[in-house]
């Protein structure tokens, strides 16, 4: 157990180190951007003058490294600054947003993770039969189109011919919870959809590998039914590669969800994060970036441990 | 007989005895399409007249999170959107190009124009309970034209001398004469707030017909009706709604699954697919704004009024008005003024005319390709623009060289930059103010490099000019000017595209922006 006490330690320092570096990369790209941010804020009908104020105001006549580094040490105090564009804090105009972002993975993660590992075990289990094909043929459908595309599909057939869910997914503040998960029901199917294939392909792989091991041949031979040789034999050994593709599928539903927000009009961070960049807010573009870095190292470190506490042989090395 | 049960079951629809989907199944059975059976239940509704309370929602494109209240800085049509609703200038366009007051009851210039006084409506109240005075409204226009202002009515407000509150009077005094100054203060930047703003101008306090009552940026925004509004007929839903939906498909969705009741910006395209759907209707206003090829006149090769005449005689106006509008809009004839200005007078159609083209580009002396600069926010089918442009030019024996450029930075680093781009304006209230925006030798967005002095001289002069005969001329030799001497390319005059559905009417006609200038929520009522 020490030895995973350790591992997390090394990895999170590496990932501070990591965070560090993607904070200077983004940064100089949002300088490299072309215009600037007063123009961008004030757009087509603004005069020199405005420009010359907001400029001013902004404190953009001060040079780009010089900025960064008040950024980063009021970042290291926890202090992210305040956008560039509202004046308000970066924490309370993120922090609601995030919470949707994290309230819509959530809800797609529970739907997707359990029904794609049954069904990866389902079609391991009846391999190479037309259940087997459908199912791949479905899902790879799915992952194969665009989100934006799937979306659009589910609200012609769920909202607009029969009425069903809503078309747009606007979470009131004050709904209970049963109407925030009938109102976002379309946009986390849509995310369901989008990361389940890959998920439970992995799942029929990792099995089908291991069906051919001596032991598996051992386990049947003795007569053990076919759904106990997959569920106790061969899952407990191929859950290292299913946990890693669980955990990269959950990072993509927290980060990857731009185009599902803007098509179901749901305030999270990805619709955030564009109307940031597109306005060159680089405190809120900043933050909204390393939430992402930071879910990426964090479900990664938490893939690595779970493949050593699922594997005896990685727990105890020699 | 069959027309007979029509009218009984419209009505008994717009009284709500039958829902909607009823009365089209039954009106389909008696022969009727869909869209017609629409249309009769609309006009039915409209008859019976406004109707008070219930909920209009709304969706709108071109929302941000990081947009801000502050009308000096509203932008764009979603933040003015916003401040419409709360907020109130002095005067309004009305539908005929005229003025009507609203905070302000009366209004009144000295005999040379150079004077202008302004009567506050007195017993008005702003929505955190305090009575609106002179002050207040010296404070707000002291706010958008005063030094660092970022405000969008700068512009417009340059030439104030001075200005004075005194009692109900609110009074400017220019340094020049401008018959179009109460204009001006229709400008929808110019928000009467307490104290002008100057405390907090992102409160969203005003004397509007609705009060701001909950907001999420970028997101929605909820309105109750103002109780204490000074004009009770004005306002009739209950609650107004505005919902953010910047995707164009999402947005059709919506209006179509019922979750709005209006939307703003149906895409050129999808408009006649749009029309075809039951209990949706379509409006499709004309406007003042237009999309533009611009030279810059001091640049070469376009410092040479025959290249500019040449590029002018080679491009298709009509052919971009169906393929690039699909016939929304209206075709433009190389002055920035259209039949949506007060004191308009046209011009004979300059026609696409290759032969004339090419012998002015014989006469330019000018050889090799010129570059076209061009982007798809500079407006929409803006590249698509150019292609059309390069094609017809060709037949001129002018070539034309496109560079597509990205949307970012766009208007920092290309348009008023470059000698010859895309580009697009919205219009202003008069034609002064377009004129003083854009052509004006002295003006910051004179984005063709023109300069003319006798324009100049006869633009100053027709604002002091009170014979509207006089002026009407004045300006028709204005536009003349910038027709034949200018940079400007003017192939097409845009029109609004909004959709409403038949939960609501009283759809009218007006004069300013999209959605009735923004006053759809307020006058339309729910059915």
């Amino acid at each position: 157990m020490n030895d995973v006490f350790k591992l997390v330690l090394k990895r999170l320092g590496l990932g501070v180190l990591t965070l560090l570096v993607i904070s200077v990369l983004i940064f100089f790209a949002v300088e490299l951007l072309p215009g600037d941010i007063a123009q961008a804020v004030l757009g087509q009908s603004a005069t020199p003058e405005n420009l010359a104020a907001l400029r001013e105001q902004l404190g953009l006549n001060v040079p780009a490294p010089v900025r960064y580094f008040h950024w980063l040490t009021g970042a290291i105090q926890g202090d992210f600054g305040t956008s560039l564009i509202t004046g308000d804090r970066v924490g309370s105009t993120i922090g609601p947003r995030l919470l949707n972002t994290l309230f819509l993975a959530s809800y797609a993660a529970v739907i997707a993770v359990p029904a794609a590992i049954l069904l990866g075990i389902f079609v391991a289990l009846l391999r190479n039969t037309i259940f087997d094909r459908v199912a791949n043929v479905l899902t790879l459908t799915a992952i194969s189109s665009p989100e934006f595309f799937l979306g659009y599909i589910l609200i012609l057939y769920l909202a607009v011919k029969t009425g069903w869910f809503p078309a747009i997914a606007s979470i009131g503040r004050n709904a209970d919870f049963s109407t925030m998960l009938y109102n976002s029901f379309l946009p986390a199917l849509t995310m369901v959809l989008v990361v389940m294939a890959h998920m439970m392909r992995m799942t029929r792989a990792a099995i089908i590998n291991l069906l051919a091991s001596p032991y598996i041949e051992m386990a049947r031979l003795k007569g053990v039914p076919a759904w106990r040789v997959i569920v106790h034999h061969a899952l407990p050994n191929a859950w290292a590669p299913i946990i890693n593709v669980v955990a990269l599928n959950l990072a993509y539903l927290i980060t990857g969800v731009v185009l599902v927000e803007v098509v179901f009009v749901y305030p999270g961070v990805g619709q955030l994060l564009v109307d940031a960049v597109a306005k060159r807010d680089f405190p809120i573009v900043q933050a909204c970036c390393l939430i992402f870095a930071a879910t990426f190292i964090l479900l990664n470190l938490a893939a690595d441990v779970g493949a050593i506490l699922t594997n005896p042989r990685l727990r105890h090395p020699k | 007989m069959t027309k007979l049960q029509l009218d009984y079951l419209a009505r008994e629809a717009a009284r709500g005895r039958i829902d909607r989907r009823t009365f089209l199944g039954r009106a389909g059975a008696l022969g009727l399409s869909a869209t017609a059976a629409s249309a009769l239940l609309g006009s039915v509704v409209q008859a019976q007249g406004a109707k008070k309370g219930g909920t209009i929602r709304v969706g709108l494109q071109g929302g941000s999170t990081s947009a801000t209240l502050d009308p000096a800085l509203a932008t764009n049509s979603t933040d003015q959107q916003v401040m419409r609703l709360w907020g109130e200038q002095l005067v309004e366009l009305t539908p005929d190009g005229g003025l009507e007051g609203k905070l302000a009851e009366e209004w009144s210039g000295n005999d040379d124009a150079s004077s202008w006084t302004f009567k506050i409506r007195s017993g008005v109240e702003f929505s955190n309970g305090k009575t609106v005075t002179a002050e207040d409204v010296l404070a707000t226009i002291e706010r958008h034209a005063g030094d660092g202002s970022k405000s969008g009515a700068l512009g417009l407000l340059k030439g104030i001398k001075s200005m004075k509150a005194e009692g109900d009077k609110f009074t400017v005094e220019l340094d020049g004469p401008n018959a179009d100054l109460p204009y001006a203060m229709s400008v929808i930047y110019l928000q009467i707030q307490p104290n002008g703003g100057k405390d907090d101008p992102n409160a969203a306090i005003g004397t509007g017909p609705y009060v701001l009552k909950d907001h999420d940026m970028g997101v929605s925004f909820s309105y109750d009706r103002n109780p204490n509004y000074w004009d009770s007929d004005v306002g009739n839903a209950s609650q107004i709604e505005l919902l953010v939906v910047n995707d164009d498909s999402a947005r059709v969705a919506a209006l179509q699954s019922n979750q709005v009741d209006m939307v703003n910006r149906v895409p050129p395209k999808v408009v006649s697919l749009v029309k075809r759907l039951p209990g949706v209707e379509i409006h499709s206003e004309p406007s003042k704004g237009h999309y533009i090829f611009i030279m810059h006149c001091n640049t070469a090769p376009f410092d040479n009024n025959d290249l500019r005449m040449a590029l002018k005689y080679s491009i298709n106006r009509q052919e971009m008005v169906d393929k690039i509008l699909f016939g929304n809009g209206s075709i433009g004839n190389d002055t920035p003024i259209n039949e949506s200005y007060p004191l308009f007078e046209g011009f004979e159609q300059r026609e696409y005319d290759p032969e004339k083209a090419a012998s002015y580009y014989k006469k330019s002396g000018h050889s090799g390709s010129i570059l076209l600069r061009t982007s798809e926010n500079s407006f929409s089918g803006a590249p698509d623009a150019a292609q059309l442009f390069q094609a017809s030019a060709k037949q001129a024996g002018i070539e034309l060289e496109i560079k597509r450029e990205p949307n970012d930075g766009y208007w920092s680093d290309v348009w008023n930059v470059q000698p010859f781009c895309t580009s697009y304006w919205g219009g202003r209230p008069t034609q002064d103010a377009m004129l003083s925006t854009a052509y004006l030798s002295t003006a910051d967005w004179n984005d063709t490099r023109f300069f003319n002095v006798d324009f100049d001289k006869e633009l100053i002069a027709a604002r002091a000019e009170k014979d509207d005969a006089k002026r009407r001329q004045m300006y028709h030799d204005l536009s003349g000017m910038i027709r034949d001497t200018g940079g400007l390319i003017c192939p097409m005059f845009n029109n609004f595209i909004d959709a409403t559905s038949s939960r609501v009417a009283g759809w009218a006609p007006s004069k300013g922006f999209e959605l009735m200038n923004f006053y759809a929520p307020i006058k339309m009522w729910v059915v």
